[in-house]
């Protein structure tokens, strides 16, 4: 369906618009070179959108969870549609709003540091396999890509916090630095895991090989990895309870205290988009993907159109798994820093590592049910 | 003991109870108060805007006695006063700075003649510091604008003075 839509953009707008325009000899590039921007477009508007609104919902969520209705002012054409109008509305407001460059601070570093903190969370999404066949770049490395990318977002963080010249700025970037250091370590080794169980590390591939039925799913085979990478992931977004980087009752705002206006939002962005790639990813690794959940069950998986693979399985996934980035922050309270350091490295890794060992035999054995 | 309390950190335990509890306030009923369409409850003894009070001869009731100058905390009030023609003692000036003001309502507690009073008005507001100073002539308008409800709320709390 949605393949169909590119090629008749390709062939019915783009083809035409190319050949009247670019010489001969490099209409066939240059169409290429359009196709994959129009992909990429395809991606990064819905997902900005799903950042902005994924504001909303986390407002709205924890508002209902504390008793209070959250925003519901802001609508469109006076009328108030439950207050969907308020991301909009913030989005506004923080464009018009200044941004104000320290006198002490590095002004390139700090105006470049948000484009760091922003970039790789949105240059992930290009290895993410929305279907069997809907992926902007399809390469055997994809979770190779995925750690590189995910690690290089904590240079953005520390790149602000030191470039502001303000020491809760610097503060709150180096526990956020030491924090995400030690989370990715335990993310590696889960991802290993299931690199391991999956025998590839294109994600797509990932995906294919849990195909069977909701219990083919790594989350069952790897259940202590998948919970260690779930919590890792929210370790790695910042997000509560860990986070301690933003600390407001001490840092102020951490990292990004010194930023105001676009350049705020942007780390705001920036931390949304991260959630939701955590999400996805999750989904993709450990829950099937685009697969049905009823695929391969005794009555609904008869019913063909509920247990056929489905972009909208893989969106409803990553939903449920916002949801649960957003309960947590509910419901914990911040953890203690030094609580966090330990829960990484006296914990998170020891079960990874002897999982690794667990799963590594299990594949050689070729343990039933999963991998055999 | 100890094998218990491993299975229970590792199976995460204490949070699922934790995420239970707050899943459930998810669907309670909703208490936000939509303030400009909704609104809560007053009490009768209400502290908000000040009014002062008149005779229903309409002869204000202020005897110029500057109790509330003395008991007021945020020293808020200033009172002038002079002697009239006909021999009675009556304030040239009386003045309540609301930037000042806390609404503790010992004015009001300390008054013998019940003329400075705190009615149930609180929604209010200042462009400028000088729209928050009142007057005697602001406050003898709200007297006036709000004497039925301020005499409402005198006669139900009687009892208890």
């Amino acid at each position: 369906m949605i393949e169909n839509l590119f090629n008749i953009i390709s062939d019915h707008v783009l083809a035409p618009v190319v050949g009247w325009i670019v010489p001969e000899g490099y209409a066939a590039s240059t169409l290429y070179t359009l196709e994959v921007l129009v992909k990429i477009m395809a991606i990064l508007l819905p997902l900005l959108l799903c950042v902005a609104y994924l504001t909303y919902a986390e407002r709205k969520i924890i508002g209902y969870i504390q008793c209070r209705l959250g925003p519901n002012r802001v609508g469109f054409f006076g009328f108030r549609f439950w207050g969907l109008g308020q991301p909009i509305a913030d989005v506004v407001k923080l464009l018009f709003k200044e941004i104000i460059i320290p006198t002490g601070a590095n002004k390139r570093l700090f105006v470049m540091a948000p484009v760091l903190a922003m970039a790789p969370s949105l240059a992930a999404w290009a290895v993410i396999p929305f279907d069997d066949t809907l992926v902007l770049a399809d390469i055997n490395a994809g979770l190779l890509y995925i750690l590189a990318l995910t690690s290089l977002a904590v240079y953005g963080i520390i790149v602000a916090g030191w470039a502001s010249n303000s020491k809760y700025a610097f503060l709150g970037a180096m526990r956020s630095a030491a924090q995400i250091v030690s989370y990715e370590i335990a993310m590696g080794f889960a991802l290993v895991c299931v690199l391991i169980a999956a025998g590839s590390l294109n994600l797509g591939q990932i995906t294919a090989a849990q195909s069977g039925s909701i219990l083919h799913w790594y989350w069952l085979p790897l259940l202590p990895i998948f919970l260690v990478y779930f919590i890792s992931g929210v370790a790695e977004t910042n997000r509560a309870p860990f986070d301690v980087a933003e600390g407001e009752s001490e840092l102020v705002a951490g990292f990004h205290v010194e930023y105001g206006g676009m350049a705020f939002s942007i780390f705001f962005m920036a931390e949304y988009a991260n959630m939701v790639l955590i999400a996805v990813l999750t989904a993709v690794l450990f829950c099937g993907g685009w697969l049905s959940p009823f695929q391969g069950l005794p009555l609904l998986g008869n019913v063909s159109y509920l247990s056929e693979p489905n972009i909208f399985w893989l969106l409803l996934k990553t939903s449920l798994f916002l949801f649960m980035f957003l309960w947590l922050r509910a419901t914990f309270p911040r953890y203690r820093y030094d609580q966090i350091m330990r829960l990484g490295w006296k914990v998170f890794l020891p079960i990874t590592i002897i999982w690794i060992v667990v799963v590594s035999v299990m594949v050689v054995a070729e343990a039933p049910p999963w991998f055999n | 003991m100890n094998i218990k309390h491993y299975f229970r950190s590792f199976l995460l335990w204490e949070l699922l109870k934790g995420l239970r509890l707050t899943g459930r306030y998810l669907f309670r009923r909703k208490i936000t108060v939509q303030y400009p369409e909704e609104k809560t409850p007053q009490s009768p003894r209400f502290r908000g805007l000040h009014a002062l009070r008149r005779y229903p001869n309409g002869e204000e009731r202020c005897i110029a006695c500057k109790l509330c100058e003395a008991v007021c905390p945020a020293v808020a009030i200033t009172i002038e006063s002079e002697q009239r023609d006909d021999g009675t003692r009556r304030t040239t000036l009386y003045d309540i700075d609301l930037a000042k003001c806390i609404f503790c309502g010992f004015c009001e507690e300390s008054c013998p003649v019940d003329s400075i009073v705190e009615t149930r008005i609180y929604e209010y507001h200042g462009e400028q510091r000088s729209d928050l100073l009142m007057t005697k002539e602001r406050l003898l308008e709200v007297g006036d604008m709000a004497e039925q409800q301020i005499a409402r709320d005198r006669a139900t709390e009687a009892l208890y003075r």
